[in-house]
Parts: structure tokens; C-alpha cells; sequence
């Protein structure tokens, strides 16, 4: 645990934006103009209901003033109505305001999700491998939630705070300009502490974040490597570490965070008792004599005037003080919106060009043409001048270190990147010519750690063959079959519910081996003419790697396969090996071949394992 | 953030509630150490609602005796009150909001403390069948429940129990008639608004669910992108978000209008109960029995607690959600510590290493036996081989002899103590663990490598280490060294580097038992060879227990353990094993030969005679700067650049 609160990072989600960025907002705006009518309907709503609201007051004044105090039954009766209507109106327009902006609200989220997504799916892999899924997730739901918090609430709230602002003081003067001008004497003492405290404010809510950050995080790793923890005996000093440091930072910066609240909201509240004081007192002084204080003399001021001032004022601060309280949402909305379009705004790197063409059916003869590639301008090169004719049905081993190349040159085959320099074609085509997406239809994909989806075996063998294209009893066919072919059959049928089994996220349920076959079966399901296979490195039980290794023979017969190669077994069967070292092909050849010439292949393996034979 | 709210536990039935009532006390009794505190806070409520009290008083003073009366120094006093009871009022409010936040963070402290402390101590068996995001959810969002409910929760709760109080009591004062009038709509209030609580309840229950399956939804989809690109299936995918994003949307709009439907109906009752007062009342100030002051204050009255009663129903649900949050923290911290020291344990003395299994069974919390009579000793300083298919209880083996899990029968020894007799500290300091996974912590290498030190090690102690785990060089040319923070605001370390840091880490704890697993998966030959050399410096002079995957360490072991459904099923050396037959030479031949005949193969120690010749006898190859074909077994095979 390091002793120092970390600092967060450049795209750390404690950092806030301003509370409001006209161009962020601009943007915001353009997924709330399909629902501008909604949106307007509920303005003309909110409009209503204010005016109701800030006229109750006056209704009570006039209530008191021409019904109780000058004993006019009818007129008391008039009022009263009039009040329950206002109130009734209120009701109305709040009850369908609410409706129609939780649709208006919860649709424009939704079109903000959707479109995320959309561009997720869309962006090429190079992507993925700089940003951390964990980071994805948090774009979509966090960021998109506070964007929905200000869209849903913060839009009406605002406005109708703003409303009530207005409306109340207009209400004010017009009942008595100069009461009005009295309670807002204390105005400008009201500016001041509210520009004080959303300094502190926004300073103290950037550290609560971030150390509440820092604490999940420390809890985080300490759960996942309690372990370690334990057999290192670190219990005593983790423990000491975390309640001074890590939880203790947490404390006091809340600490601070609740002092500034508890010092601002009383202030604002003992500014709203100045204006009341002064009111009661000076206005008092008005109804009682007139005239007394020259400057306050105008329309009479009754009992109900003064009783209706003191209402007013108490709702005049109830929206700054709302307003203030919003202030961080403001921050934290044009934060997340900047990371949303942030997102959105990555360009597609890898794109279907306007002329590409559907791919007919290929032979799958594979032909890198002076190939280079670099992952950014003026990076390193990954793969320089690479070439390399692989004719349909061969299976190729790639082998060489860690960053030799291997991983990227059987990239760029699915199209998950273009090239930088020279041309990649399959049965002769230049890959940019055609769709992505009938390229990809003829390829098969296993990942050295296959990926299930969470549904059931069945739908993970099918994930490659959705079922429209077969009829059901067919699909049921093939599914066994290409389990059968795999050796995964058996183990299938075994399970509880048969290939109706919830396979559980990432196919928890399954252990590393089950898990390959099923990928395998996948693969074979596809049917592609041309496959890639990255080979698992971790250990499985004997058995299994029997039926691994027969299942990989059935899987690679037929079609044209890159292998990226552990075991040693399908290194020599290979028909070529591709020998790699620093993003170019070294050696090329078969086994034997390899192994006479003595070179890098040959170097590698002698390495390997003298390396480790006597220490 | 979406809301995650629990339902309101439906604390109408008594079993419920009686269980209800004994969370909430405890929760109460955690605070028992902040008794001056919590008296600040009462007393600070109690004078923020008395001089709440005040102000519609002062009203119906100035509107009775100053206006009515005529008393023109009365509108001064009444001012000046006013604001000296804003004043009062103020500065209790900020002592009230204080000491309340004060409390919700400390208790939240203390809480996630507890937990901390607790969670580490939980023995391995609780630890695998628990998730991680299950106990992260406990140390965040149920305490986070819990602590606001203490501190404001509860606060708003004996607020609102004080100013309904004395605001009736005051009502009552003035027309006992008026009041059961003016009450009548806030009774309505108050039922509706724990209605609406047990009510919204289940609705966020869904959003949360539906949240967490596009949350699922979502995180599948990113790991899995490349198996969804390689099958072209975006579109598929597409579709199953919409799903997920369509459910959302539906369980947002459904509690977002059931909101809507009862908050204006609150305030429309609020108002209601404004107009019974006004015309009833009115009709009294009419009659004579009530002051145009005192119907002015009443209805101000009335006024003041509507806010406190609509707070009621957010109290009633976060209660509920205290309790819940509660309940499952108290499950932890009430948890047994299965494995801990023995009052008065013994501290061991420096081990020599001797590790001895008798009849040692042992199951995993109730299912089927992992290990059946397994009995053997291992020497000081002896390299012990356990070879053996997936789940053949290899890990069980190694992981009783740290106590991570006590034996269900038998003993097992170190230097002749039962490891369930002593403490526990000695025991595990003295033994050293390297994974295959290596976990590291997010913290500078250097403290990494001294995570098992009891104080700071010096730097030249912590190089040392590196050294030896050939970690040293690639340490050296990070940007900040050994200063140089590694994880997830640090840097990324490959696998291979990883291991070797945790070797270095191994190596300075300097244990006498040492247990390891000597796979290297998904590192290139360069790396592979310096982590073997790196296990062998570790190996040296201490008793290793090894999880083998490879040739080379089963034929140096001293006593090879073959094991097979959780029983030695074969014992001995390499060469007796290969010529006794059975499990271990099916093993050898499937998977251990082939390292062996290739590498042979690469050394031509098979080929036919005239096929060596043949190739000694070819001309020179084109690569004249590679090293000579046969190395001799004790130099170097590298490249110069490769040793990086």
C-alpha cells in the first residue's frame, strides 16, 4: 500500500470538468431535440404549475385579509376554492410533467446507450487492446447515468427553480416593491457565501472521490490477494496501513467535505431569518403608521401582506439552496458527457471501403505481399517486409518470442487491422476490397483463452451459425455433430442439462480443457476455409490432451490454418513453419528442414531446453 | 448514478420485525463509543425544532399584539427576534449537520475497518466459495447504507418525532378541533408515503437488476470482442444489448411514473390541509374563538411538518435498507475464524524443514474427499516432485502444510510440531510460496519484493533479491527503478516478470519451506530460462515442495509424489518411477517424453549416425553469426542480446 493518496490519472473519473461547458451542452442538447415536443410540453406544464404555486401565498393573503379579517364568508369560501383549484392544478401538471419526462428522459438514455454500443461495436480491435474493458463498462453505465440524472432532473428542477425564482420576485413586487426590495438587501450577502462555498465545495468533492477511489481499490486487491496476504503474514501491518492511511484519508477528507455543507446551508438559512427580521420589522412599522418611514409608503400593508412575505421568503431560498446543491452534478455531467463523446468521437480504424464487394466462397490461398504494419504513426514497426504464399488447406506453425509478431500477422489476416505497408490477399483479392463481414464468415477464430458467452453450451456452439440459416432439426444435428467430431460430446451429455447447460459467465462452469473443445466445436461448426488458432498453454489432465491433440487434427484437416504453436506436436506436423524474431519472417520450412539448417528454429528450441535441464 | 436501492424489508409481520429490532440495536450499539456525540446531536435537534417553534409564534405576535394592538415597538422586538433566533438557529443546524456527517463517516470508517480486518483473517476455505465482488459490495454499498442510516437516517427520524411532538402539542394548545382537522390530510400523507416506500422498494430492485444484466450484457460483449469480430457477429450482439437496454428503459419509466404519481398528490394533501384550516379556521377568527394571529401560526405549523412527514417515508426505506445492508455485514464479522493460532500457541523456533504428512484425508468444506490417507516425510532441505492429473489434490497437498486449510484426520508436522498447535505467524513466515500466478500488489516493486519483511529492508538487501530472481536488470530500466509502481495506476509487468518479482519477494523472506509450481505458460524461452534459473537459486538449501509440469525438476527431485484421486498412488525417483510403469509413465509418455525426445531431437542425440554426418558434413550455413551448434550444456546458450 503506498503511503501517499495516488494521484489520479489524466482520465480518472475523480476529475471534474466545469459545471458547464457551452460545447458539451450543445451536444447534449442534440439527443434531446427529437423529444423537443415532449420537452416543451413539459415546460408549458412546469409553467403552469409555478404560477400556481407562487400564487398560493397571495391567495392566502387575500384568504386572511377580505375573507377572516373583514368576516366575509362567501369571500373566504371564494379564496379556499380558489386555493384547492391551484392545488388541483398543481397536482395535474406535476402528475403528467413527471410522465411524459420520465419517457422524454429515459429515451434519450436509451438512444445514448444504444449508440455507445453501436460505436463499440464498430471499433476495431486496436482499440480494445489501449482501453481496459473495466473502463468500457463504466463509460456506458456510469458516465451515461449522470448524464441521465441531469437530462431527467436537472433540466426541470433547474428551470423550475429558476421559475420560482422569478416568479416569486416578480410576485414580491408586485404585492409590495418596496418589502420586496427590503428582503433582497440581503442579497448580495447571499452571493458571497454561495461563490465561497461552491469553491470549497468543488475542491472537496474532487478529493472525496478520489479517495473513496483510493479505498475500493486497496479493498479490491486485498480481497483478491488474500492469499498472498495471509501467507506472507501481513495482517497486522495491512490492517494498520489501511485505518490510518488508506480509510483514515477517506474520514477526514469527508469530514471536511460535511464541515463546508454544515457552515453553507445554516448560513443561507440565518440570511433568509436577516430578510424575515427585516420585513417584520419595517413592514410592521409600515402597517401601523402609513407613513412613518417615508420611503416605505405605498400601497397599504396589511396582515396578509406581511404573512404572505414571510411565505415568500421562506420559498425564495429553498431554490438556491436546491441550485447550490447542484452545483456538483453540473461538474460531474459535463465530465461524464465529455468522456461519453470522447468515446463516440474515436474514429473506426479499420472501415469497409464504399466499393468493397461481398466475398464469394474462397479456396483459401493466403498471400502476404511485402507486408509492414505499425500500430501508430512513427511507432515501432511490429511486422516489416513480411512475405509469405500459403496454399489452400496447408497448416502453418508460427513460432518465436513473446513480440515477435505472431500475434499481430495472424491479426491482420481477420482484417482486425490493415496493414501499414504492402498488401495482404486471399484467393488473390486485396483484403481492403472486400466487406469485413464476408471475410470474416469464412474464418475461424480459437483464442488460446477461449472466450464462452454465458448462455448454454448450445448457444455457444451455435454463436458462429445463428439458427435461421438451418432448419431447427438440422441445426440439432450439426451442433452434435461438430461436438462429436471434437471429442466434446461426451462430457457434454454428461452435464446436468446436456447442451442445455448455463455454461455461467465465462464458462465458469467448465474447466480449461472442456472449454477449448467447445471453442474447437465452434470453430468447426463455422465451417471456415481458412482458420486461426492461437494454442493453449496451460496444463490439462492427460486425458483431456489426448482428445485435444485428435480433436485439433480433425479441426485443422481440409482448410488452410496459421497456428500459433506450443505444442510441440503440431510444430513438427505442420506442413511450413514460420520462424519469427523482431516482426520479420526469419526461417521458413519444414521440421526436418529447420533442423538442419540450424539456424534460428533450431537455436530456439536447443535454448529452451537446455536452459532449464541442469541448473 | 443509478439508485441501489434494496427493498424495504416488509417489516409488517413480528418474526421480521423482532430481527429488525435486534439489527437496529446493534447498529445503536456500535455508536455506544461516541456518547458525547451523539448527546451534542440530540441536544443540537432538539433546539434546531424548538426554534423552528419559534418563528410562527412571533408571526402571531406581531399580527395580535403589534398590528392589532397597535404597539409599534413591538415590530422591533419581533425583528430583532427573528433574527436572533435565525441566528441560535443556524449555529445548532451546523452542530446538527456536523456531528450527524461526523457520525455517518466515522461509523462508516469503523465499519469498513471492521471489515478489512476481518475479511483478511478468513480462512481460504471461506475465500473460495466467496466472490469478490460479493465482499466488495458489503465494504462499499452496505456500509455506505448502513452508516447514513445512523447518521442521518436516524437523525432525521428523532427530528421528526420531536417536531411532530411539540408541534401538536403546541396545535392542540391552541384548538384541539382545528388540529384533528388540519392532521386529517397529513395521517393520509404519512400512509401514502409508507406505502409508496414498500411500493418503490421491489421497482428498484428491478432497475438494479435490470442495470446489472446490461452492465453483464456489456462486459461480455467488450472481453469477448474478439470472438465477436471473428464471427462477424455484431449484429447478433447488437440485438442482445437492445434486450437488455429495452428492460432497463421499461423498469426506469415504470418507477420514475410511480414516483410521479404519488409526489404531487403529497403536495396536493399538503395544501389540502391549508385549505381545511383556512376555512374552518377562518370561520372561528369569524366566531371569536381563535386570533387571526393564532390561525396565521397554526397554518404555519402545519406547514413545518408536512416536509418532516414526507421525510418519513425516505427514513421508513433507508431503515430498511440499513437493516439489510446490516444484516449482511454482521454475517461477516460474525463469521468463526476457522484457522487461527491456538490461545498460548507456541512459537516455532528456526525450522530445519522437516515436513511430515500422517494419514493425512482432507475435504473441502463437506464435498468429496480431496486427499485419502496420504503419509510421507520430506527431509530437510529435499526437493519433493508432486506430479499427478488436474485435481488429483497436488494443491491440497501443498496448501495444508502453510495451515491454509486444516486436515479433516491425521497431522501434519513440521520439524515434529502439529502446524495446528502453533502460532500461526511463526509458521507462515517461515515458509515461501510461488504461484503460477503471481499476484503483485499495486505499490512500488521495491515494496512488493518486501512485502513479507516485518520492517523496511534495506535497498541493497531488496537488490539483492532481484539479483538472484534475475530480476534485477529489467527492474533497473524501468523509468522510476524500484520506486516504480506497478498495476493499475502503475505500470503493467509482463507474466514473466511478474514471477520473477514474486521469486525476489520468496527469496528475501528467506523461508526454510519453500512450495512452488514450476510452470512457466505464456512466457517466450528467453524468459522461461531466466525463471528457472531464477527457481533453482530459490530452491537452494531449503526443503521444496514443487507442483511439476516439467522434465527437468521431476528428474532432480529427491522424492517424486504421484498422485491420483487424492491418494499417493506411486513414490520414488525418476528413474525407479519410469521403470515401475503405471500412472507415471503414462504421464511421462503423453506429456513429459516429448520435452524430452525434442530436445533430443534438436541435439541430434537420435538421429541416425550418417544423418549427423550428413549434416556436419553440409556447408557452412548462411547465418555465420550464430553460436556454434552444440553448446555445451554449462555455457550460456543466449545471445548476447538477449540477455535483456
Amino acid at each position: 500500500m503506498s503511503r501517499k493518496p495516488p494521484t489520479p490519472a489524466p482520465d480518472d473519473d475523480s476529475i471534474l470538468g466545469k459545471a458547464y461547458d457551452p460545447q458539451i451542452a450543445g451536444r447534449l442538447w442534440t439527443y434531446v431535440r427529437p423529444y423537443n415536443r415532449q420537452l416543451a410540453l413539459a415546460l408549458t406544464l412546469m409553467t403552469v404549475a409555478t404560477i400556481a404555486n407562487v400564487l398560493g401565498p397571495y391567495i392566502i393573503k387575500v384568504a386572511l385579509d377580505s375573507g377572516v379579517a373583514a368576516h366575509n364568508i362567501p369571500r373566504l369560501a371564494q379564496a379556499v376554492t380558489l386555493y384547492l383549484l391551484a392545488a388541483t392544478i398543481m397536482w395535474a401538471c406535476t402528475f403528467t410533467r413527471i410522465r411524459i419526462m420520465a419517457v422524454a428522459g429515459q429515451s434519450i438514455i436509451y438512444d445514448i446507450r444504444r449508440e455507445l454500443f453501436d460505436h463499440l461495436q464498430a471499433l476495431s480491435l486496436g482499440f480494445y487492446s489501449r482501453y481496459a474493458v473495466g473502463r468500457l463498462v463504466s463509460r456506458v453505465v456510469n458516465d451515461v447515468s449522470v448524464v441521465r440524472e441531469f437530462i431527467v432532473w436537472a433540466i426541470t428542477a433547474v428551470t423550475r427553480d429558476l421559475f420560482d425564482l422569478v416568479g416569486i420576485t416578480l410576485v414580491m413586487f408586485a404585492l409590495n416593491w418596496q418589502l420586496a426590495l427590503l428582503s433582497f438587501l440581503v442579497l448580495p450577502l447571499m452571493a458571497v457565501a454561495t461563490e465561497i462555498f461552491r469553491r470549497r465545495a468543488r475542491e472537496s468533492y474532487r478529493l472525496v472521490r478520489s479517495a473513496i477511489g483510493w479505498v475500493n481499490a486497496v479493498l479490491n486487491e486485498n480481497i483478491v490477494g488474500v492469499r498472498v496476504v495471509q501467507s506472507f503474514s501481513r495482517e497486522e501491518r495491512n490492517y494498520q496501513i489501511f485505518a490510518d492511511e488508506v480509510n483514515g484519508n477517506n474520514l477526514r477528507v469527508n469530514n471536511q467535505a460535511a464541515l463546508i455543507a454544515s457552515v453553507f446551508f445554516p448560513s443561507v438559512d440565518f440570511i433568509g431569518s436577516l430578510a424575515l427580521g427585516l420585513v417584520v420589522w419595517l413592514g410592521g412599522l409600515a402597517v401601523l403608521n402609513g407613513g412613518v418611514v417615508a420611503s416605505l409608503q405605498g400601497p397599504a400593508i396589511t396582515a396578509g401582506t406581511l404573512v404572505a412575505f414571510a411565505l415568500y421568503i421562506d420559498r425564495f431560498f429553498d431554490p438556491i439552496r436546491d441550485l447550490s446543491q447542484r452545483y456538483n452534478t453540473f461538474q460531474a455531467t459535463m465530465a461524464g458527457g465529455e468522456r461519453i463523446f470522447e468515446l463516440l468521437d474515436t474514429p473506426i480504424e479499420v472501415k469497409d471501403s464504399a466499393e468493397a464487394r461481398e466475398m464469394l466462397p474462397i479456396r483459401g490461398e493466403v498471400a502476404f505481399e511485402d507486408v509492414s504494419f505499425h500500430y501508430e504513426a512513427g511507432g515501432a514497426p511490429i511486422l516489416s517486409h513480411v512475405n509469405l504464399r500459403v496454399q489452400p488447406g496447408q497448416t502453418v506453425a508460427l513460432v518465436g518470442e513473446t513480440g515477435a509478431g505472431k500475434s499481430t500477422l495472424v491479426k491482420l489476416i481477420s482484417r482486425f487491422y490493415d496493414p501499414t505497408g504492402g498488401a495482404l490477399r486471399v484467393d488473390g483479392l486485396d483484403l481492403r476490397t472486400v466487406t469485413q463481414r464476408s471475410l470474416r464468415r469464412q474464418m475461424g477464430v480459437v483464442l488460446q483463452d477461449p472466450f464462452l458467452f454465458g448462455g448454454t453450451v448450445r448457444d455457444n456452439i451455435l454463436y458462429a451459425q445463428p439458427p435461421e440459416r438451418l432448419g431447427q432439426a438440422a441445426t440439432e444435428q450439426a451442433i452434435e455433430a461438430a461436438a462429436c467430431a471434437v471429442g466434446a460430446h461426451d462430457f457434454i451429455a454428461a452435464l446436468e442439462k446436456g447442451y442445455d447447460t448455463l455454461v455461467g459467465e465465462g464458462g465458469a462452469i467448465l474447466s480449461g480443457g472442456q472449454r477449448q473443445l467447445i471453442s474447437f466445436a465452434r470453430a468447426l461448426l463455422a465451417d471456415p476455409r481458412i482458420l486461426i488458432l492461437d494454442e493453449a498453454t496451460s496444463s490439462v489432465d492427460t486425458q483431456t490432451e489426448r482428445v485435444i491433440q485428435t480433436a485439433l487434427e480433425r479441426l485443422l484437416k481440409g482448410r488452410t490454418a496459421f497456428v500459433i504453436a506450443h505444442r510441440l506436436s503440431t510444430i513438427t506436423r505442420a506442413d511450413k513453419i514460420v520462424v519469427m524474431d523482431a516482426g520479420r519472417i526469419v526461417e521458413e520450412g519444414t521440421h526436418t528442414e529447420l533442423l538442419e539448417r540450424r539456424g534460428r528454429y533450431f537455436e530456439l528450441y536447443t535454448m529452451a531446453f537446455e536452459g532449464n535441464v541442469e541448473c | 448514478m443509478e439508485s441501489a436501492n434494496t427493498p424495504a424489508p416488509d417489516i409488517i409481520s413480528a418474526s421480521l420485525v423482532v430481527k429488525f429490532m435486534k439489527i437496529l440495536i446493534r447498529l445503536f450499539k456500535s455508536l455506544s463509543g461516541y456518547g458525547r456525540q451523539l448527546a451534542g446531536l440530540v441536544a443540537c435537534i432538539v433546539l434546531v425544532t424548538a426554534t423552528s417553534l419559534v418563528t410562527p409564534s412571533i408571526i402571531q405576535y406581531v399580527i395580535d399584539d403589534g398590528l392589532t394592538k397597535n404597539h409599534p415597538r413591538a415590530m422591533l422586538t419581533a425583528g430583532l427576534i427573528i433574527v436572533a433566533v435565525g441566528f441560535v438557529r443556524a449555529v445548532f443546524n451546523l452542530g446538527k449537520r456536523y456531528i450527524g456527517e461526523w457520525l455517518v463517516n466515522r461509523s462508516g470508517y469503523d465499519y469498513r475497518n471492521a471489515l478489512y480486518e476481518k475479511i483478511q483473517r478468513l480462512s481460504f476455505g471461506y475465500h473460495d466459495h466467496t466472490q469478490t465482488g460479493q465482499l466488495m459490495s458489503r465494504c462499499t454499498e452496505d456500509v455506505s447504507s448502513l452508516s447514513r442510516f445512523v447518521g442521518q437516517g436516524a437523525v432525521d427520524l428523532v427530528n421528526v418525532i420531536l417536531l411532530f411532538a411539540g408541534i401538536v402539542f403546541l396545535l392542540f394548545r391552541q384548538s384541539a378541533t382545528l388540529t384533528l382537522i388540519g392532521l386529517g390530510p397529513l395521517l393520509v400523507l404519512a400512509t401514502l408515503t409508507y406505502y409508496l416506500g414498500h411500493l418503490l422498494g421491489p421497482l428498484f430492485l428491478k432497475v438494479d437488476q435490470a442495470l446489472g444484466d446490461l452492465s453483464a450484457a456489456l462486459q461480455e460483449n467488450l472481453s469477448g470482442v474478439q470472438v465477436v469480430r471473428a464471427f462477424a457477429s455484431e449484429d447478433f450482439e447488437k440485438g442482445k444489448f437492445d434486450a437488455a437496454n429495452r428492460k432497463l428503459y421499461g423498469a426506469r419509466v415504470h418507477i420514475v411514473t410511480t414516483w410521479g404519481m404519488f409526489l404531487p398528490a403529497m403536495t396536493w394533501l399538503v395544501m389540502a390541509a391549508t385549505v381545511l384550516v383556512l376555512w374552518f379556521g377562518g370561520r372561528m377568527v369569524m366566531a371569536g374563538t381563535l386570533t387571526l394571529g393564532e390561525l396565521v401560526a397554526f397554518n404555519a405549523y402545519l406547514l413545518l411538518l408536512a416536509a418532516p412527514v414526507q421525510q418519513l417515508a425516505f427514513v421508513v426505506n433507508s431503515a430498511g435498507e440499513a437493516v439489510a445492508g446490516g444484516q449482511r455485514i454482521f454475517e461477516i464479522l460474525d463469521l468463526p475464524e476457522e484457522i487461527s493460532s491456538p490461545p498460548q500457541a507456541l512459537a516455532l523456533p528456526p525450522l530445519t524443514g522437516r515436513v511430515t504428512f500422517e494419514n493425512v484425508s482432507f475435504a473441502y468444506r463437506s464435498e468429496r474427499r480431496a486427499l485419502h490417507d496420504v503419509s510421507f516425510e520430506a527431509l530437510p532441505n529435499q526437493i519433493i516432485a508432486l506430479i499427478g492429473p488436474t485435481g488429483s489434490g497436488k494443491t491440497s497437498l501443498v496448501n495444508l502444510i502453510p495451515r491454509f486449510y486444516d486436515a479433516t484426520t491425521g497431522a501434519v508436522r513440521v520439524d515434529g510440531y502439529d502446524v495446528r498447535g502453533v502460532n500461526l505467524k511463526s509458521l507462515r513466515s517461515q515458509i515461501g510460496l510461488v504461484l503460477q500466478t503471481s499476484l503483485l500488489f499495486s505499490v512500488s516493486i521495491r515494496e512488493n519484493i518486501a512485502y513479507g519483511r516485518a520492517q523496511a529492508a534495506a535497498d541493497e538487501v531488496v537488490a539483492a533479491a532481484a539479483k538472484a530472481a534475475r530480476a534485477h536488470d529489467f527492474i533497473a530500466r524501468l523509468p522510476e527503478g524500484y520506486d516504480t509502481v506497478v498495476g493499475e495506476r502503475g505500470i503493467t509487468l509482463s507474466g514473466g516478470q511478474r514471477q520473477r518479482v514474486a521469486i525476489a519477494r520468496a527469496l528475501l523472506l528467506n523461508p526454510r519451506i519453500l512450495i512452488l509450481d514450476d510452470s512457466t505458460s505464456s512466457v517466450d524461452t528467453q524468459t522461461e530460462y531466466l525463471i528457472q534459473q531464477a527457481l533453482a537459486e530459490l530452491m537452494q538449501g531449503r526443503t521444496t515442495f514443487v507442483i511439476a509440469q516439467r522434465l527437468s525438476t521431476v528428474k532432480r527431485a529427491d522424492l517424486i509424489l504421484v498422485l491420483d484421486g487424492g491418494r499417493i498412488v506411486q513414490r520414488g525417483t525418476h528413474d525407479s518411477l519410469l521403470a515401475e510403469g503405471g500412472l507415471y509413465k503414462e504421464i511421462y509418455d503423453l506429456q513429459l517424453k516429448d520435452q524430452d525426445k525434442f530436445r533430443r531431437e534438436m541435439l541430434f542425440l537420435d538421429a541416425a549416425p550418417e544423418h549427423v554426418r550428413a549434416i556436419h558434413e553440409s556447408p557452412l550455413q548462411p547465418h555465420a553469426d550464430r553460436p556454434e551448434p552444440h553448446v555445451a550444456p554449462d555455457t550460456q546458450p543466449l545471445r548476447p542480446s538477449a540477455v535483456k
